[in-house]
Order: C-alpha cells, then sequence, then structure tokens
C-alpha cells in the first residue's frame, strides 16, 4: 500500500461516497487510487466550485463533505471556497496535492504554500511530511471538521508522500484524543438553570436562531422549545430553515434586510436568546441594542464568539441540541400570549408592500409561489445579490433547508452547492435561485451536471445587471452607475440548449404560474430565466 | 492596558506562524513575543505582552484558545507575574566617558561582557520597566547596536498551581 492508497482508504472507512476535484500531476497518485474505490468522484468546472459542491453536500447530508485538487493554481483557486465554507462553519476536508517533499520552497512549477495561504480561513490544516502519518492525520482532520464549531481541514500531501510506501495501514479507533482541542458540548447547569429563571421573569422573550442551530441539527428541539414555552422566533440568514416559514411562532429574518417585524422583536424585547449566531454585522448592526435594558442569552458552541461583538448577561457553551434538551428539563411557568399578540400585530401592520412594474414580474411574488409549490422537503439554494435577498425574504421553508452564503456572501455558490446537495440527498428537488451575474461566476458547471446527471433546477433571475450592487450605488452615490451593466451576457436560451439542458423563459406579469409548474414538473435539469424589472430594489 | 499571555503550544513547525498570524489577522497588538522550549520537548512556551482594552485583551485569549496548536494559555497580569528581559548594548566609548558607563552599569547591575580598544558590549537582564530605564540613561552615550530578547514571564508562586 501507498500513501495514497491510504488516502482512499481514509475516506471509505470515514463513509466518504462522493468526492468533488479536479486533478492535476501533484494529485494524480490518489486520483489513480480512487479508481480501485466505489468513491464517486465528481469533475467539477473549477476548483472554487469543488469547495461549494462539497459544502453543499455537507449542509444537506450532515457529514464531512470532501474535495480534492492539485497544488498550486488548483489550490489558490480552492481558497475562496474554503474561506466561504469557514465563514458559515461548514465541516469540510480539503485535499490538495504538493510538489515533491525535496522541492517544497524553491518555487517548482506549481508549487504555492497552500497551507501558509489558507491559514486563516482554516480550522485546521496539515502539511503531510510521512505516509504513516496519513491514517492519524485524516482521523484527526474529520473529527476536527465536524465537530465543536465545524470548519474546512486542510490536508496537504507532497506528491512523493503519496508515492511512498505505508508499511502497516491501522486506521485509529474510537474517540480522537487531542490535548489541544475539547470542545465543549454539554452546556453548563447552572447557566442553563439561570437562563429558565429569566425566560419564567421575562416579559416579551425572543429566540434568535442562526445556522449554529442547523448544524447542530437541533432545529426540531428548537421548534418544541418555542411551542412549549411559547416563545417567538426570528432568525439570521444563516438560520433560515430552523423553523418552518409558516409556523405561527416564526417572524422572520433579522438584520438589515431581513423582515421589519423580525427587527422589531428584537428590539422591543426584554430578553434575547442568540442561539447559534454570531451576532454579526449583517443581522444585528447595532449590538448595543440587543445588550442595553435586556437580558441578553449567547448560547454558542464557539467560546469566542460569545462576547466577540456584544456582551451577554448570561454566556452559554455548547452544543444547541443539548442545551435545548436540558433546558427543557426545567419547569417553568411563562405566559406570552399578550406579547405574541403584540408582534402578530406587528406583522400585520409591517407587511411589505412592493413596487415592481405592473408589466413585470414581482420577484418576491414569484419566489413565494415557487418555493410554496416546491415539495415539502425541497432543497432551496440562493445565490448572492438582490436574489439572495428575495429568496430570505419570502421563501416558504418547511421540511426542506435553505442553503446560502451567509457569512463570506460568496457570488455564484448556488450551482455548485445545488449540486452538491442534489448528490447527497438524490430523492430530494433541488433548486438554485441566482442573478444573471452570479449564474455566469458558476455557469460552467452545467457541464459538471450533464456529465454526472445530476438533475438541479436553476433559476436566474435576469435584470442585465449587477442589481445588489447598483442598488447600492442608486442609494450611496446619487445613481452614478459604475461597472454594473451587464450587457454582453449570453443568450441563457442558447446556452442551455448548447449544454442540452431544458430552457423555460419567464417574463410578463400573469406567466409565472404556469412557467412554476412546467419548471417543477418532473425531476429533470431545467433553466429557467425569470426576466424582472431591470431598476427592481430589495427595498 | 497590558496583559502577559503564557502559552503553551505544540512544538511543531509553523505554529509560530499561525499564533502571530492570529494577531495580525484580528488587529491584535503584540508588545513582545518570545518563544522558547519548555521542559517537555514537544510543548513550547510563547510569552506574548498584549495591550488592548478590556474587550480586546478577552479575545485574544479565547482566539488563542481557539487555535488548534495551543494547549493551554494562562494570562495575568504584570503584577502578578515575575517578568524578564534580557538586553545586550554595544555602545562606543573613550577615555571620557569610560567611567559614567561603568557607574551606570553598576548602579543598575548590568555587566560588562564584551570589550575592544572602542566598544563595550553590556548586559542586563530585569524586569522591562528597567531595561527601559538603562536605555535611557545610556542615551548620550553613542549606542552601536541593541539587542532585546523582549520579555519573558511566569505567574508568581503561588501554594496551588493552576
Amino acid at each position: 500500500m501507498n500513501g495514497a492508497q491510504a488516502m482512499v482508504k481514509c475516506l471509505e472507512l470515514e463513509g466518504v461516497k462522493t468526492v468533488f476535484g479536479y486533478p492535476g500531476v501533484a494529485i494524480c497518485p490518489f486520483y489513480d487510487s480512487i479508481l480501485d474505490s466505489d468513491i464517486r468522484t465528481v469533475l467539477i468546472r473549477t476548483e472554487q466550485n469543488a469547495a461549494h459542491a462539497a459544502s453543499g453536500m455537507a449542509r444537506v447530508t450532515g457529514k464531512v463533505g470532501v474535495c480534492a485538487v492539485t497544488s498550486g493554481p488548483g489550490a489558490t483557486n480552492l481558497i475562496t471556497g474554503i474561506a466561504t465554507a469557514f465563514a458559515d462553519s461548514i465541516p469540510l476536508v480539503c485535499i490538495t496535492g504538493q510538489v515533491n517533499s525535496e522541492l517544497i520552497g524553491s518555487d517548482v512549477f506549481q508549487e504555492a504554500d497552500i497551507t501558509g495561504a489558507a491559514e486563516s480561513f482554516v480550522k485546521y490544516s496539515y502539511l503531510v511530511k510521512n505516509a504513516e502519518d496519513i491514517p492519524r492525520i485524516f482521523k484527526e482532520a474529520f473529527y476536527i471538521a465536524n465537530t465543536g464549531r465545524k470548519g474546512p481541514v486542510l490536508i496537504d500531501v507532497p506528491i512523493d508522500v503519496q508515492n511512498a510506501p505505508v508499511g502497516k495501514f491501522r486506521y485509529p479507533e474510537g474517540d480522537v484524543m487531542l490535548r489541544t482541542y475539547k470542545p465543549t458540548v454539554k452546556g453548563h447547569a447552572v447557566q442553563i438553570k439561570k437562563v429558565m429563571a429569566e425566560l419564567e421573569k421575562a416579559k416579551r422573550p425572543v429566540i434568535c436562531a442562526g445556522g449554529g442551530v442547523l448544524l447542530s441539527d437541533a432545529q426540531d428541539m428548537l421548534r418544541a422549545f418555542a411551542h412549549r414555552y411559547q416563545v417567538p422566533v426570528v432568525t439570521t440568514m444563516m438560520g433560515i430553515g430552523a423553523m418552518q416559514t409558516e409556523d405561527e411562532l416564526y417572524f422572520g429574518m433579522v438584520g438589515n434586510n431581513g423582515a421589519p417585524c423580525a427587527n422589531r422583536a428584537m428590539n422591543d424585547a426584554d430578553m434575547v436568546i442568540m442561539v447559534g449566531a454570531r451576532v454579526a454585522d449583517r443581522a444585528v448592526n447595532q449590538p448595543e441594542i440587543i445588550t442595553r435594558d435586556k437580558v441578553l442569552v449567547h448560547m454558542d458552541v464557539d467560546p469566542a464568539e460569545i462576547g466577540k461583538n456584544a456582551g451577554p448577561t448570561i454566556p452559554l457553551v455548547g452544543d444547541a441540541k443539548h442545551i435545548f434538551e436540558d433546558m427543557m428539563q426545567i419547569e417553568i411557568r411563562c405566559d406570552h400570549g399578550l406579547w405574541l399578540q403584540t408582534l402578530y400585530e406587528y406583522s400585520q401592520i409591517m407587511k411589505e408592500t412592493r413596487g415592481s412594474g405592473p408589466s413585470y414580474i414581482d420577484p418576491a411574488e414569484f419566489i413565494r409561489k415557487l418555493s410554496d409549490r416546491m415539495e415539502r422537503d425541497a432543497i432551496y439554494v440562493a445565490d448572492v445579490g438582490q436574489n439572495q435577498i428575495w429568496s430570505c425574504r419570502n421563501c416558504i421553508v418547511r421540511d426542506g433547508k435553505f442553503l446560502t452564503s451567509g457569512g463570506m456572501g460568496t457570488m455564484g455558490y448556488s450551482i455548485p452547492a445545488a449540486m452538491g446537495a442534489k448528490l447527497g440527498c438524490p430523492d430530494r428537488q433541488v433548486v438554485a435561485v441566482c442573478g444573471d451575474g452570479s449564474f455566469q461566476m458558476s455557469m460552467m458547471e452545467l457541464a459538471t451536471m450533464r456529465q454526472h446527471g445530476v438533475s438541479v433546477k436553476i433559476i436566474v433571475i435576469a435584470n442585465g445587471c449587477l442589481g445588489m450592487v447598483r442598488e447600492y450605488q442608486k442609494n450611496t452615490y446619487g445613481g452614478r452607475y459604475s461597472v454594473v451593466d451587464l450587457s454582453g451576457s449570453p443568450d441563457l436560451s442558447k446556452l442551455a440548449e448548447a449544454y442540452g439542458i431544458r430552457f423555460i423563459r419567464v417574463s410578463g406579469r400573469g406567466e409565472e404560474d404556469a412557467a412554476i409548474d412546467a419548471f417543477l414538473r418532473d425531476d429533470d435539469s431545467v433553466l429557467m430565466e425569470c426576466i424582472i424589472d431591470p431598476m427592481d430594489t430589495v427595498k | 492596558m497590558k496583559k502577559i499571555y503564557s502559552v503553551l503550544v505544540e512544538n511543531r513547525s509553523g505554529v509560530l506562524c499561525k499564533v502571530a498570524g492570529l494577531f495580525s489577522r484580528r488587529a491584535f497588538n503584540i508588545d513582545s513575543l518570545v518563544v522558547g522550549e519548555t521542559d517537555d520537548p514537544t510543548v513550547s512556551c510563547m510569552t506574548i505582552v498584549s495591550s488592548g482594552n478590556e474587550h480586546t485583551l478577552e479575545q485574544i485569549e479565547k482566539q488563542l484558545n481557539k487555535k488548534l496548536d495551543v494547549i493551554k494559555v494562562k494570562t495575568f497580569e504584570e503584577a502578578e507575574s515575575v517578568s524578564r528581559e534580557l538586553m545586550l548594548v554595544k555602545v562606543k566609548y573613550n577615555r571620557g566617558n569610560r567611567r559614567d558607563i561603568m557607574e551606570i552599569s553598576d548602579v543598575l547591575k548590568a555587566q560588562i561582557v564584551d570589550m575592544s580598544k572602542t566598544q563595550m558590549m553590556i548586559q542586563l537582564c530585569d524586569v522591562p520597566e528597567r531595561t527601559r530605564l538603562f536605555l535611557k540613561m545610556l542615551q548620550s552615550i553613542s549606542i552601536v547596536e541593541v539587542a532585546r530578547t523582549g520579555t519573558v514571564a511566569l505567574q508568581k508562586c503561588r501554594d496551588q498551581e493552576n
């Protein structure tokens, strides 16, 4: 057995079914060995998308996503994908080939110091120096990626290490013990009691759920908790889907692009329970508002997040699922009927009215209709830009998932992530929604979809410009538009035809229903272009 | 506000870079950073002195703890620690100031460790404040070169070690 075979064996033992990637000389021993395995390989069309696809798969399966690319430009191209996963705490193991160990540092062909370059975007990284270390390193990498605050782990393997013999392959069994890494899972009992005591006293409590709830698979516990104690829930962008959209206790997404009612709930509350959320700028623009005159409980598996942006009254380190379980062991008496009544009134008064031109399709209404007709457990992947904001505010999530690049805001995320999601859950409907800017950042993946028979439904909300930036320039620079015009975009019907994918175009108000039905009818890939008012805005 | 972080880390290549990178990425100050092996050859001890507001100093500790190569972080203030800095100063001397230099060295308990006909090298090991004072006293004399280790520190002895 050599190093490359050991790498593949490790992936098999970790239960990896799919590897996304792009080969090159420095990773060829690995790609040669994987031919003898049942692991499926997916040739992505640019390396960044390998990480996005692995991220999509990880987010729907709860397992670590894996990608493998070559050294030098292959590795550096991967960085944006790694950074995207890091910002959203998505568990990945990213394998990069590296030049011969003896040549490291001499700037040979396709050499890049990838562990150095990716340092601030990975949870941990390894440069493998000895093939005998491969089993231990892979075992640790999978453990680190998918425990505590999840995140990407990079393993850089020089080609000579991949070719070197591995005497005895022994995969470490049982739990990984690292003296430097012991994530706290169980919440502190005293703190939990304090939270429940405060909840009993609170008149206007609200839970703000972030992506951590989904990462710890705690959405059912959250829903049970909210209903038992009748606590209204709002979410951050990454937390969308933690509550069913139509749940009577759910009041929408917070933040500067969020629902007015959700922000009002946070503002008026006398107790805010942040769970698995970073209190980042897009969700909570002014952290002092949630600390002043309020009891702030901050629950997170990462102690460094607690107090980073807002100082909580009660910090609580641990995994959301465990914490909710423990909290529900405590009986309290509380009645928030009056508060809920107020919030229902807010949500009625603060209903948004949008001003799309009368002949144009209203993207907000379009997304509501689309998501309403999707299967109950469908996976909706939103890209970045105006389409993301319309999606966040209007997508109806039931038993499915809502995926998007929240922290990093990486354009082009939706199509590769949707592909990864579909390969992770082949039986579920997967819809990617992007703009005409973000679509062109990853449209090369239509070939990957065709090649590997991945049926993803794609909607391009087209306005012929970089809408989000244009809207910002309108508001901030008084309408001096700079470098936002997307003229020169291809005719998508011809593009779809070139890739052999069915195409639908919908452009007039009133045509949406029939188009959506045709779009969702069967399980095949479809590319739908939805033309909207070029001047439409999210606000 | 100043804090001293005594950070036990895995003694591996690249760890210093990761820790230093954390400080630059998060815009934390490093007043000084000293690294050396401990009694256990697999463990190095980094002594980092940093300054900032209370919130930043707390974040530094949390972010250090989050690094996977960090085994343990101890944080303390200068007052609860014994801290030392080693400094070597090379000065030019002449008949006129030789006595002054020796007097200053004597007062501050510095040693002359090397000498030529025109230069001498003085060694001082003391608390950072006094190494600064020593430099200040030598300011009027022509300093050729200075090398300082930065602060190393350990928490003061107690009967219960934590």
